[in-house]
């Protein structure tokens, strides 16, 4: 049991895997010799070489691309988009080769590749380095979008990642990289991909929110039991495709009140779906209309501005509180 | 006879003109009248400053990440010097010397690197894109904008900037290709500073040049001593000429290097030597520029140290002023500015939204 940082964590996550198969690979810009602009990737090239840790040319698409076919051949590529911002470059290499390649060849050929991808917002960055925009991803059939929320389910979500027989994508909320340590065993952990944690129990409200915005939730659900006796139950999703309709279900149920929070845009965001979801399944629990407390519908702004454009935990009791008005 | 040597249409030159030693080749020196040569040196001392204030301002938490420029600086003024202010320039993000040569006021820069979306914008009069952070991506940008001037029957041209780094992304490729198909008046500056973040130049590409890159498109390449001020202006001269004639593209290498960190997120120690850093910093672009002036009589020890005191001023009152503008910027429901031509009814409902959530904070 060691105290790490989330990136700690996707290191250990990386380097366990890469030790353990050597058909594990890393890929991406400045991901080898530096060990990677964030770090998570540090001491890998010394360990395993260049061959299996290789520093790329500017070149998402090729990225994408060059992971797919060693993923074909059989070999596990855990490739990097040094920021979400950035694989759009290679968003045609996902969309029409990554997520159809099994389907395509009738299940011929797979692809058990990994990219991992820091998001967010919260480091006073520039443009293009704080969105959240993982429902490009979540909308195409085919690929699994990945979000933990902290340094053990990060470690134990990124093995379980590099075992998946299909494509998956790993969204890493910078904000939360280094902002706090959590105990991680050393000996392996996993956790199932497409199963989401109550990380908070509670019967009056649920709560639904994922990735480094998880924080500021579980903060405003103790705001609302000191301040309102409220007791919400906060549901970490963890995976945002496929979606754990099972568990939202259940506590749902119970609940009859919901508040979706996540820093994504709100139209046709995460929530959307969410909501969706709910209406289909568990229309005649609720008691009040759901509430969403997400990132406005206007372009990310520059980092002056974006602690007002990240939901805090003020908006996140608003909503909580509209939710339970009704 | 199955097998020849193809002649291609172009090949690929050095060009140095005042060398690291203060060497000049008088027969090549480009004409530039003595206030433009005293501009170009002002501008790039100003960057300098600039560079370092900035520096330290980015360690006292008072601006966010920036890329610094310094190093650069004469490949940058050599070469929009050599174009006109009714030509446009397309930049990346480390243009800081010649944004400051088009006009860009220090404020907007400090705005732009303090977070504010202002900081962004273009004076009006300026025929500048703003700035581009994914490598690579603008430099189609500049085609198009060629490209219409070119349908106007105008005789303007579009340069653009980018790095050693942006010439392995796929954009550049295809940019590079569109503006021979289509010959259109584009000069395409590398800035070949010899790193993209770790990367080495040697890992970016196994050519031995940036510029012989343009022959795959046949169009003409030119590798150039990035920090010869001359040199680059030579060479951007010589394109810009190519561009209002008709006759195309061209893209030039400057070989210069990156002194300072690649952003202030950035620990340069992880991945190069400082004798690296050393050997460079003696082919200051500034040191050899300042050294070509005094023997032109055009500049004393006495000037150089009175323009660096102006500088630093005009730095420092920049400054404040970016404070006072910062302070009346203090509304963010300004995000839902500038998104469309007219805010449809729900992104209305969202900005009223958030103006009550900003009241409901403040309590
Ligand atoms: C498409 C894209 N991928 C990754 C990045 C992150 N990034 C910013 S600058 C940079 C290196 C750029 O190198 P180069 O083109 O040589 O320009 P330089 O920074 O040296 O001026 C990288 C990888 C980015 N901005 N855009
Ligand atoms: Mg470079």
């Amino acid at each position: 049991m060691a105290e790490l940082t989330m990136i700690e964590a996707i290191n250990l996550a990386l380097r366990q895997e890469m030790e353990k198969d050597e058909s594990v690979f890393v890929l991406g810009e400045d991901v080898g010799y530096e060990g990677g602009i964030f770090r998570t990737t540090e001491n890998l090239y010394d360990q395993f070489g260049k061959e299996r840790v290789m520093d790329t040319p500017m070149a998402e698409s090729a990225i994408l691309g060059m992971s797919l076919g060693m993923a074909v051949y059989g070999l596990k590529p855990v490739c990097e988009m040094q920021f979400s911002g950035f694989s759009y470059f290679g968003f045609h290499q996902m969309e029409s080769q990554v997520a159809r390649m099994r389907w395509r060849s009738r299940g011929r050929y797979t692809v058990p590749m990994v990219c991992r991808m820091p998001y967010g917002g919260g480091v006073r960055a520039l443009e293009h380095h704080s969105e959240s925009r993982e429902v490009y991803y979540a909308h195409t059939p085919g690929l699994k979008i990945v979000i933990p929320s902290g340094p053990r389910n990060a470690r134990a979500l990124l093995v379980s990642a590099i075992r998946d027989p299909d494509p998956v994508i790993f969204f890493e909320g910078k904000s939360i990289y280094r902002s706090f340590r959590e105990e991680v065993p050393d000996e392996e952990e996993t956790l199932p991909i497409g199963e989401s944690q109550v990380v908070r129990e509670g019967g009056d409200l649920t709560m639904i929110t994922y990735g480094a915005l998880t924080h500021r939730a579980l903060e405003a659900a103790e705001t609302l039991s000191e301040e309102d006796g409220i007791e919400a139950e906060v549901i970490d999703l963890l995976t945002i495709s496929p979606l754990d309709d099972r568990k939202l279900s259940e506590s749902v149920r119970k609940t009859g009140r919901v508040v979706i929070v996540h820093e994504a845009h709100r139209s046709f965001g995460p929530g959307a779906e969410i909501i969706a979801r709910i209406n289909e399944k568990s229309f005649f629990y609720l008691e009040a209309p759901i509430q969403r407390v997400t990132g406005y519908d206007v372009i990310t702004p520059y980092f002056a501005r974006e602690q007002d454009y990240i939901p805090d935990t003020s908006r996140i009791l608003q909503g909580a509180r509209q939710a339970l008005s009704a | 006879m199955p097998r020849k040597k193809i002649k291609l249409d172009h090949q690929i030159e050095n060009l140095s003109i005042l060398n690291e030693k203060g060497k000049l080749d008088k027969d090549l020196v480009p004409e530039i009248d003595d206030k433009t040569l005293l501009r170009m040196h002002r501008t790039m001392v100003l960057s300098r400053r600039f560079d370092e204030h900035q520096l330290r301002w980015q360690r006292q938490g008072r601006i966010g990440t920036f890329a610094p420029a310094k190093g650069q600086e004469a490949s940058q003024v050599g070469s929009i010097a050599a174009i006109e202010p009714s030509d446009w320039m397309v930049p990346s993000f480390r243009e800081t010397t010649a944004a400051i040569w088009r006009g860009t006021p220090l404020t907007g820069l400090l705005l732009y690197n303090a977070g504010y979306n202002e900081g962004g914008r273009i004076p009006d009069d300026q025929n500048d894109l703003p700035i581009a952070i994914p490598v690579a991506s603008q430099i189609s940008h500049a085609v198009g904008i060629a490209y219409a001037m070119k349908c106007r029957g105008e005789k303007h041209l579009a340069m653009t900037y980018f790095g050693d780094g942006a010439t392995s992304e796929g954009d550049f490729h295809e940019g590079l290709n569109l503006a021979q198909v289509y010959n259109t008046p584009t000069v395409f500056i590398c800035q070949n500073n010899q790193w993209a973040i770790s990367t080495p130049r040697e890992i970016q590409t196994r050519t031995k040049t940036l510029a012989q890159k343009a022959l795959a498109y046949g169009m003409p390449g030119l590798q150039v001593d990035g920090n010869d001020l001359l040199a680059v202006y030579a060479a951007t001269r010589e394109a810009a000429d190519r561009a209002r004639k008709g006759d195309g593209p061209t893209l030039i290498e400057c070989v210069t290097y990156r002194i300072e960190v690649h952003t202030t997120a950035d620990d340069p120690s992880k991945y190069r030597s400082e004798e690296e850093v050393e050997a460079w910093k003696k082919r200051d672009p500034i040191v050899r520029f300042e050294r070509y002036l005094k023997t032109k009589k055009l500049l004393s020890d006495d000037d150089i140290e009175g323009i660096d005191e102006e500088v630093i001023k005009e730095v420092k009152g920049a400054w404040k002023e970016a404070e006072d503008q910062m302070k009346q910027l203090g509304d963010p429901v300004d995000m839902f500015d500038h998104l469309y031509a007219e805010r449809p009814p729900y992104l209305e409902e969202q900005r009223q939204d958030m103006k009550q959530s900003l009241e409901a904070r403040r309590g």
